[in-house]
This record gives C-alpha cells, sequence and structure tokens, in this order.
C-alpha cells in the first residue's frame, strides 16, 4: 500500500504529465493552419484512390434504410439498382462492369457524412449517388468538396446552392415551387394559405411564395409551421379554413401530412373548394397519407408515373417486374435513376473517371430519361427539368393536368426572377 | 369568444388522445412501477391491426369497430408476453425495466419495418365518420367525437371494473399494499399478468383511434410515447383520475398556447411548463401517501 | 439490563480497501488497476490505432472517443450516483453547439464575409448578438465547460431538491431533450434549425481538410478521454465518491446521517454534464456537423446502451463499452442495415435483464469465484 506521500505526488503528477505527453505528440502532428498557404503536397486527401485498372468500378449508393426517412428512400435505393443493373446488362460504363456498395444513412445527417467518407476514402468509389433531407446534403458537402468526389443528389429541394462536387437531378425551386404558382395564379388563385412543417426547405419556399405573391398580386392570408413529425393539426385547420383562401401551399413533410389532411377533410374542405397544392407528396406517399384525402388534390413534380413516352413505359414495367406489381414510380426515384445514366453519358464523354475531367466535360451532356431528355447546365450543375402540375386520380397515381412547352433552366439562385432579389 | 370556444374544443380533442395513449401507461406504471418504453409499440401493433383487419374484411367501418376488440387481445398479448419474457425478473429495478422495454421496443420497430415495410400504411376511415358537426360556433370533427365518446367508454368501463369487480378490489389491494394484499391471499404475479394484459390492451385501442387522426407506420410509437409519459408523470403515478386530469389539462394548454404563438413554440412552453409543474408537485397532482420512505 | 450488543462486528476504518471485499458496483478501484488500465488503453488509442488504421478509421474512432467521454460522465451519474439521465443529448448539444458557433464566426471572419453562410441563406445576415461572445475562442472553451455546468446545476438543483428521482428524473430529461430539439429546429435562422450547423474550415486555425489536423483532433480526442477516466477516478475514490454511492443505495440514511443527498447528485449530475459537454465540443471538428439529429432522444439513449454493456458502475467500462458499441453499430449496419436495429435493441435487452453490472462484472464475479475456489480448498 503507497504512503501517502507518495499517493499525493502521483496525484500532483499525473494531470502535468499527461498533458506534457500530450504536448508533445501534437507538436509532431500539426498539420496546415488557416490562412498559411495550402501546402500543395500536404492535402493528400484530395488524391482520389479510384482503381480504374479492372474491370469494375466502384460507386456508391447512400440512402437511408433505417429510421424515420427510410419511408421514401428505399424506393430511391431501388431505382439506383436497376439503373446499375440495366446499365451493366448494356455494357457498363467505359467498358467497366458498375459494382455498387450500398450504404445505410439511417436518417441521421452525421451517418450520412461518415458514410460517405468511407465510400470514398475506404470503398474508393468513383462517385456517390443519394441523400435526400437537405440536412443529409449539407452534412455530406465537406465530405465531398475535400475529397474532389461527386455525390448525385436526387431530391427535389429548396436551391441557394451550387456546388463543383455535387450534381442535381432534383428540381429546384424554379422548376417545382415558381411554375405551381405560375398555375394557381393561371387557375383564378388571388389568396393563399402557406402550411408547412417548420425546417429549412418549407421556411425557403414561403420566402420565395412571399416575394412571388407581392410581385403577383396575390394575399397571403396566413403562414404556418408545424413542429417536424407533429400529428395535431386542430389549430392550424381551424385557422386554414377560417381564412377562406383560394388554396393551401403545403409543404408539410411526411407524417403531418397524413394528421393535416385528416384534419382539413373533416372540416369540410375538399379539392374544389381550397385545393391544396403540395410539394412533398408523389406516388410513394400517397397510400400513407390516404386516397380518401388527397383525390382530386394538387402537386407539383417534374415527373409521374403516368408520364406518356416510351422511356417511361419501359421503367415503369422494369421497375414492376422487378419489385413487384405494386410498385410505383415517382419524381425523386426517377431522378435518381437519371442521374446515374447522366454520370455514365458525362463518364463517357470525358473519357474518364477522375472528377475534374467529369466536371469539364459535363456542360450539355443529355440523357433521355423517363422525364423527357434533360440536359446538365454546368453553370450550376443542375438539370433542366420539365415541370409539370399533377391531380391525384382515383388509384393514387397522378394525371398531369398541366406542363410547361420546354424544360426549364434551373436558376437555384432565382437569379433571372428580378422579384426574387434579396432572397438569395 | 369564437375562438376560445373553438380551442377548447381542440384542447379537448388533444387531451382526448393523450389520454387514450397513457391510459394504459397509468395503470402498468402505477401498478406494477414498470416504465415500459415499448408501450408506445403496443399502440403500433394496435394501428396495424387495424389495418389488417381493414384488409381482410374491406368494409371500414366494419373493420374499425371489430378492430376494437382484436387490438386489445394484441396488445394485451404482446404485453403478457414481454411482462412474463422481460419484466417478470426486474421488477425492483425500475430504472432499468425503462431501458430494457427501449430495447424491446427498438427491437418492434425494426420487426414492423420488417414484416410491413417503412412505409405507411393506409387505413381508411368509414364514411360515417366524415365531415364535422358544429357545436357552440366551433368544427368538431366527427372523428375526434368518435374518439371521445369510445374514451369515455373504455374509461367508464376501467372504473367499473376496478371500482365494482372484485378483480378490480385485487387490483387495487396490490397497488395500495403489495405486501398486505399477498398476505391476504391475493396471487399478486397473477394480478401483475392481468394488470399489464389490461394496460397494454389499452395501448391496442389507442392504436386503432389513432389511425383516424394519423398515419399508421413503425414510428408512430415513438411520436406518442414521450408525451404519454409526461401525462402519467404529471397525473401521479398510479392515479387514472390524474391521467385524466393531466391529459385534458395539456390538451387544453397546448391548444390556447398555440393559437397565440405557433405551434413549434407552444410544443417548447408546454414542455417548460411540465418541468416547472413538477417544481410544484414533484409527485404528480394526486399523490397516495403512504409512510414508507421510499 | 444487559448492555447493548453490538449490531455489526466491529469495523476497522484503516482496512486496505481492496476490490474483492465488496460486490461490483461499489467497489472502489485501485491505483494498481488505475495504472494498468490507463496504460493499455494509451498504448490501444495512442500507439496501436494510429499506427493500424487509415486515416479514415482513425476519424470514426475519435467519433467513438466522443462517445465515450460522455460514457464516462454517464457511467459516473449512473453507475455510482444512480441518476438514469436519459438527457445527456441536451449538454452534449451545448457543448457541440457552442463550439459550432465558435467555428462559424471564425470561418465567415477568415472569409471575410459578415456572417455564416446559412445566417445569410435563411437569417438576416447579420449576427445576433447572443453570437457574438463565441467569436473569442477562450470564450468558447470557457462556455463549452460552463454552460452545461451552469444549466446541470439549475436543472440538478431544481429537481433533486424536489426529491424528484428514479423513473421521473429519466422522463423529464427525455422531456427536457424533446424541448431543446424543438427550440433548436425552430429558429432555423440563428441556429441552422434541422439542417444544424455544418460546413466548417478551420479549428482554432488548423485547417480541418488537412489530414495531419485529424490526426491532431484525433490525439487530442484519445487525451481528453483518458484525462476524464482520470478524474472519474479520483472522485470515485474521494470522499464524495463514496457519498455518492451511499446516496444511490441508501439515500434516506445518508440524510439521516446529516449530508444533503440533492447536493451530491447536484454535484455527479454537474460532473456527467460538463464530460458530455466537451465530448460535443469534440465531436464537432471530428464529425464536421451537429444537428437536433445528433441530440435526440435516440442518441441520448444510445450513449446508455454502451455505458450498460460496459458496465456501468465500473471505471473503464463505460468507455470501453460505448467504443465497441459503436464500433460494433457501424460495422454491422455496414454488412447488415436491418439486423442492426435488432442487434441493438437485443443488445440493451440482454444486458440488463441479464447481466446489469455490464462486462465488467463478469470480471469481478470471476476473480470472487476464484477466491471462494481459493479458499474453500
Amino acid at each position: 500500500m503507497p504512503a501517502i506521500r507518495n499517493r499525493r505526488l502521483r496525484t500532483l503528477l499525473a494531470p502535468p504529465a499527461l498533458l506534457a505527453a500530450t504536448a508533445l505528440v501534437l507538436t509532431g502532428c500539426a498539420g496546415a493552419r488557416a490562412g498559411e498557404p495550402a501546402d500543395p503536397e500536404a492535402t493528400t486527401a484530395a488524391e482520389s484512390c479510384v482503381d480504374t485498372s479492372g474491370d469494375t468500378i466502384k460507386v456508391g449508393f447512400i440512402n437511408s434504410l433505417s429510421g424515420t426517412m427510410a419511408i421514401s428512400e428505399t424506393t430511391v435505393s431501388r431505382s439506383l439498382t436497376m439503373a446499375a443493373e440495366e446499365i451493366n446488362a448494356a455494357g457498363g460504363v467505359l467498358d467497366k462492369q458498375i459494382e455498387f456498395v450500398q450504404e445505410d444513412g439511417a436518417s441521421d445527417p452525421a451517418t450520412f457524412a461518415e458514410k460517405a467518407e468511407k465510400l470514398i476514402q475506404q470503398d474508393c468509389v468513383a462517385a456517390v449517388f443519394g441523400g435526400w433531407t437537405s440536412a443529409s446534403r449539407k452534412a455530406m458537402l465537406p465530405v465531398f468538396e475535400a475529397n474532389n468526389s461527386l455525390l448525385f443528389y436526387p431530391v427535389q429541394y429548396e436551391g441557394l446552392e451550387a456546388s463543383e462536387n455535387i450534381y442535381y437531378s432534383g428540381a429546384t425551386t424554379n422548376q417545382q415551387i415558381v411554375p405551381a404558382l405560375d398555375y394557381l395564379v393561371e387557375q383564378g388563385a388571388e389568396s393563399l394559405f402557406l402550411v408547412g412543417s417548420d425546417y429549412v426547405f418549407p421556411r425557403t419556399a414561403n420566402k420565395i411564395i412571399t416575394a412571388y405573391a407581392e410581385e403577383h398580386g396575390i394575399e397571403i392570408l396566413g403562414e404556418e409551421y408545424a413542429p417536424l413529425g407533429s400529428t395535431d393539426f386542430t389549430t392550424i385547420a381551424n385557422k386554414v379554413a377560417d381564412s377562406d383562401a383560394d388554396a393551401v401551399f403545403n409543404t408539410l413533410n411526411g407524417d403531418s401530412n397524413v394528421a393535416f389532411f385528416a384534419q382539413y377533410d373533416s372540416l369540410g374542405l375538399d379539392a374544389e373548394t381550397m385545393p391544396v397544392m403540395s410539394v412533398s407528396i408523389a406516388e410513394e406517399e400517397v397510400p400513407g397519407v390516404g386516397l380518401q384525402y388527397l383525390e382530386g388534390q394538387l402537386v407539383a413534380w417534374d415527373y409521374y408515373q403516368t408520364v406518356e413516352s416510351p422511356e417511361n413505359e419501359k421503367f415503369v414495367s422494369s421497375f414492376k417486374a422487378a419489385y413487384g406489381d405494386d410498385a410505383v414510380t415517382s419524381d425523386p426515384m426517377e431522378a435518381a435513376y437519371t442521374s446515374l445514366y447522366l454520370w455514365k453519358n458525362m463518364v463517357e464523354a470525358a473519357e474518364s473517371f477522375a472528377t475534374d475531367d467529369v466536371n469539364d466535360a459535363a456542360d450539355g451532356v443529355t440523357f433521355d430519361a423517363p422525364e423527357g431528355t434533360v440536359t446538365v447546365i454546368g453553370e450550376n450543375n443542375h438539370i433542366t427539368k420539365t415541370p409539370r402540375i399533377g391531380v391525384i386520380n382515383s388509384e393514387g397515381l397522378i394525371d398531369t393536368v398541366w406542363e410547361t412547352e420546354e424544360p426549364v433552366v434551373p436558376d437555384p439562385f432565382l437569379e433571372t426572377y428580378d422579384w426574387a432579389e434579396g432572397i438569395a | 369568444m369564437d375562438g376560445v370556444i373553438s380551442q377548447l374544443v381542440a384542447g379537448v380533442s388533444i387531451g382526448s388522445v393523450l389520454l387514450f395513449v397513457a391510459l394504459g401507461l397509468a395503470l402498468t406504471f402505477g401498478q406494477m412501477g414498470v416504465i415500459n418504453m415499448a408501450h408506445g409499440e403496443f399502440i403500433m401493433a394496435g394501428a396495424y391491426t387495424a389495418w389488417i383487419m381493414q384488409n381482410i374484411l374491406g368494409d371500414a367501418g366494419l373493420s374499425l369497430i371489430v378492430s376494437i376488440p382484436v387490438a386489445f387481445l394484441v396488445g394485451g398479448l404482446l404485453g403478457v408476453i414481454l411482462e412474463e419474457v422481460l419484466l417478470r425478473r426486474m421488477y425492483h429495478r425500475p430504472l432499468d425495466t425503462l431501458l430494457a422495454t427501449f430495447g424491446v421496443s427498438l427491437i418492434l420497430q425494426q420487426a414492423a419495418r420488417s414484416i410491413f415495410g417503412a412505409p405507411n400504411k393506409e387505413v381508411r376511415s368509414p364514411e360515417w365518420l366524415a365531415g364535422s358537426i358544429e357545436l357552440l360556433g366551433a368544427n368538431i370533427p366527427v372523428k375526434r367525437i368518435f374518439i371521445l365518446v369510445l374514451l369515455v367508454i373504455v374509461v367508464a368501463a376501467l372504473a367499473s371494473l376496478l371500482t365494482y369487480t372484485s378483480l378490480g378490489r385485487r387490483i387495487r389491494a396490490v397497488v395500495l399494499n403489495r405486501d398486505l394484499a399477498e398476505a391476504t391471499g391475493i396471487s399478486t404475479r397473477a394480478i401483475d399478468r392481468l394488470t399489464f394484459f389490461i394496460g397494454s390492451g389499452l395501448a391496442g385501442i389507442a392504436g386503432v383511434a389513432l389511425t383516424l387522426v394519423g398515419s399508421t407506420g413503425p414510428t408512430l410509437g415513438t411520436n406518442y410515447i414521450v408525451d404519454a409519459f409526461l401525462v402519467v408523470v404529471i397525473g401521479g403515478i398510479g392515479q387514472i383520475r390524474g391521467a385524466i386530469l393531466a391529459a385534458f389539462a395539456l390538451g387544453i394548454a397546448q391548444a390556447f398556447i398555440e393559437m397565440g404563438t405557433t405551434a413549434t413554440w407552444a410544443r417548447f412552453i408546454v414542455l417548460i411548463l411540465i418541468v416547472l409543474f413538477l417544481q410544484w408537485k414533484p409527485q404528480g397532482m394526486f399523490v397516495v401517501r403512504t409512510r414508507s420512505l421510499a | 439490563m444487559t448492555a447493548p450488543t453490538r449490531l455489526s462486528p466491529p469495523v476497522d476504518l484503516d482496512r486496505p480497501r481492496t476490490r474483492t471485499m465488496i460486490s461490483p458496483g461499489i467497489g472502489i478501484p485501485t491505483w494498481r488497476s488505475l495504472i494498468i488500465g490507463l496504460t493499455l488503453m494509451a498504448i490501444a488509442l495512442l500507439v496501436v490505432a494510429p499506427a493500424l488504421m487509415s486515416s479514415f478509421e482513425l476519424n470514426r474512432l475519435a467519433k467513438y472517443v466522443c462517445f465515450a467521454i460522455v460514457a464516462v460522465g454517464i457511467g459516473f451519474a449512473w453507475g455510482r450516483g444512480g441518476m438514469l439521465t436519459l438527457g445527456q443529448g441536451v449538454f452534449f448539444g451545448i457543448g457541440g453547439y457552442a463550439m459550432a458557433m465558435h467555428m462559424q464566426l471564425a470561418d465567415a471572419e477568415f472569409a471575410g464575409a459578415a456572417a455564416p453562410e446559412f445566417m445569410m441563406l435563411y437569417g438576416s445576415g447579420e449576427v445576433p448578438i447572443w453570437w457574438e461572445p463565441f467569436r473569442s475562442p477562450v470564450f468558447t472553451i470557457v462556455a463549452v465547460i460552463v454552460l452545461p455546468a451552469l444549466l446541470a446545476l439549475a436543472l440538478g438543483y431544481a429537481i433533486f431538491s424536489r426529491k424528484v428521482k428514479g423513473a421521473y428524473f429519466a422522463i423529464l430529461s427525455q422531456a427536457l431533450v424533446a424541448a431543446f430539439g424543438v427550440l433548436l429546429i425552430g429558429n432555423q435562422a440563428t441556429t441552422g434549425g434541422f439542417n444544424g450547423l455544418s460546413n466548417f474550415q478551420s479549428w482554432f486555425g488548423y485547417v480541418l481538410a488537412d489530414p495531419a489536423n485529424k490526426r491532431m483532433i484525433y490525439f487530442i480526442a484519445a487525451a481528453v478521454l483518458l484525462a476524464m477516466i482520470f478524474v472519474a477516478f479520483l472522485l470515485m475514490r474521494s470522499r464524495f465518491g463514496e457519498l455518492l454511492v451511499a446516496t444511490r443505495d441508501a439515500e434516506e440514511r445518508v440524510r439521516f446521517l446529516g449530508y444533503n443527498p440533492a447536493t451530491v447528485k447536484v454535484s455527479a449530475f454537474v460532473v456527467a454534464a460538463v464530460m458530455a459537454g466537451i465530448a460535443g465540443a469534440l465531436f464537432v471538428p471530428i464529425v464536421g456537423i451537429i444537428s437536433p439529429a445528433d441530440i435526440g432522444v435516440t442518441p441520448s439513449i444510445v450513449f446508455l446502451i454502451g455505458v450498460a454493456a460496459g458496465g456501468r458502475a465500473s471505471l473503464f467500462g463505460p468507455a470501453i463499452g460505448a467504443i465497441a458499441v459503436a464500433w460494433a453499430e457501424t460495422s454491422l449496419s455496414e454488412s447488415f442495415p436491418d439486423v442492426w436495429s435488432y442487434f441493438q435493441g437485443l443488445l440493451l435487452v440482454l444486458v440488463i435483464a441479464l447481466l446489469p453490472g455490464g462486462v465488467a462484472s463478469l470480471a469481478g464475479k470471476i476473480r470472487t469465484r476464484k477466491t471462494a475456489e481459493g479458499a474453500a480448498r
């Protein structure tokens, strides 16, 4: 049993000893400081470990297969898988077969970032496809920029972003929200009530809607936010009903839609008296929300299963063959499918898998997607899309009631719209 | 005045949902000090039962009515299994039951995902529940009235069970003084199992009721579990009438605060109010006064 | 009247306290076990891991080390103090957001912008008053330690002095986490909302993208973990530590002896909170993002799984358990994404039900059995 003196000595010495050891270790390990010109040799993170020597090329799929977002993201994983298999059957990319690594983002942004880093640094993938919430994308952004790799993000989002290392195959605001507003105006709406979940996308969307409304003389009779995952809309639905607005612009997410529509319906509102324009409900979500509430309601996307084109027919039948007759196709998973093909076309245009080469060759690359022919706009890494306003029909599918004549060029910062000055 | 009435009505309907999810919990928590974090998943099981019934029977109205007793049985059965397999070993460790049942809830959630798939399921509500009624100047959806009526029936049944039947007397005896009850020959094991059965069965019924107002999916339980616990804690452990009061108080508070600010702030404020309330009455509204020091 | 009989054998207060004398759960760790354990951990974390692992794996280990720091605090408060806190996420979040705010401001200053990017996008473009103090690195470091401590102090006194304990406390802490999450999400313009704060370029002047710096941060985290274990050790061995265990096991008797159990519990709660705050602050440069998803109810409970599995009342159990469980999560979720949830739930159930003392108690049981065998021979 050590004597008291030694014990006290030990207690006193231990923390400084630990600190000293740490300091020694640290001085040897410190890297670049901010503000110093980066030593080109030192930043080895930019070195890609992608192996292009063999017959296969690795890519990564990152989707939430567990957690709350699994509801929406599982189908994206499926369409990506189907696209990879199709491409392989047709000969692959630059004669290499695609070997994909599927990772689970677990509905958690930090996990997305971590898995993305794993895919890039450990699995050495040439590109990653996926992400869903803006939180997951923003978490992954620094990873892709630091490693100079590529992410293909398939979901409609709130815009105000453009990165060298991300290709956005989902709609930005001027390809979804603005056309939706144009449609409502065309239909004679003079007042709107805005309902959304309390997070980035609805708040940003509503900022845009408010600016648009000011310009076009539409009255915003209310702007209400419910906490994410909230299922109580008694008050909000009452406010909506009392406002007597011409239409409701709905940016609610997930489960909240069910509760909102249930409440809206029981107050006697319907698509004739006060139509609801939703931007987060696609074919995949319709059964979950309830066809009884949604029939006749409006949605704004760029693709529906009912789009008539030979590419789409083939797409839908292949998907049903692979995943069952009850499987439905929707905008985000179609955008994901398209993104894999776009990547293939970009790589073949560049004749290389390296990120910088792909970026140089990307501008103008096209693909005949189920949604129509899309073109990559190199200036902001988004693609042209055709906004379509749809009505939910009695089978739970969506019929197009309005679409633009030409695909719309993406403008994530809304620079081409005067009324949007001050938002970006 | 109109706004006040409609918010009051809104508060009552929020409260009725809260009470539904908390009732079973009040029983099990109060009865045995068992904190069942899987209670939310029993609710989820009840909701899925409603969906299955609807798929089998087709008609929304019939399946709704039939689901109620079936969900009661399903929930109760799950509860008894949980009790038999797990909780039996842990009665003297309440905090550990909380964690263990949280583990069970994770398993049940994933099981739901594996069996039914991650996307939500549609449970259609019957025609005769559509629309709303005008009462005192406020619009009350018929569905919510149905839930309230169902709740009243369930609470009345529970209350009469506890007050008038010999089984109820035995349950109350075990809650008040377990050792003495055992000494008078009551099999506390059997009573515990039965109470758990009833409490979990009530969760099942709550699940059926929830299909009318929300979506049916694997994460249904997680949406309500925290609120359910708060209701029980505020009401006082083991006090059914406490749970009733607490649920409606919370519902009305939420509705009124929401009128003044946004829903987000309302939720935050209500949570803070609960913390403050527990400062004032840490044992909840109604306390069973005992001489024991525990 | 006979002389009152002794109710218990006389106790020799100067007797050496060895582990085998007392059952696991109140065993006081010895200096020997500390030195052996710390040395082994130091070798594993500071020498073996950096040598064998790629920079990506090392960064992931750094994340686990952060969780381990939270776990040490939880082990202290829960294992030794009996306070099942489901709300460590709040303190983790406070530390994390404090650090994140500083980093965002530093990045903005460096880039010459008026305000962090997300404020330009979603807010007014101006930095709110309550963000300003976080420009200073010193204030930030102090805040990371002091803010969680203050909140824990306030909450602790409020809760424990009213004798709220056990189940109530657990549920209350859950409600607080929920409230905090709601607060963060609802204030997108100033807290980043649901997206959280991310896209950091530098940490106290060191460029984050540089792998050498990431390595350095790993070493800092590992060193902090070792230091925290040491602090926990000192606390466990002190009078306060014994008092804490006594409060856990027999609170009323402690009160009758003249101590105020509330003070004891609050102190332990503060210790756990500070550790969680420090872990949160380290988490940000390592993972690169802090969002409400990282501080919610589920992560808070996941911290507990590791502690429970490792042995909540032991010294090294919580830390090692947390690292092991987090590691298992990543490996299993990569290979079998569905199975991971089952595994998580099952692990929790089995450990709690069958082995409440965690893996650490196994070691104790083996030793007592050997001693018994030895004595029997």
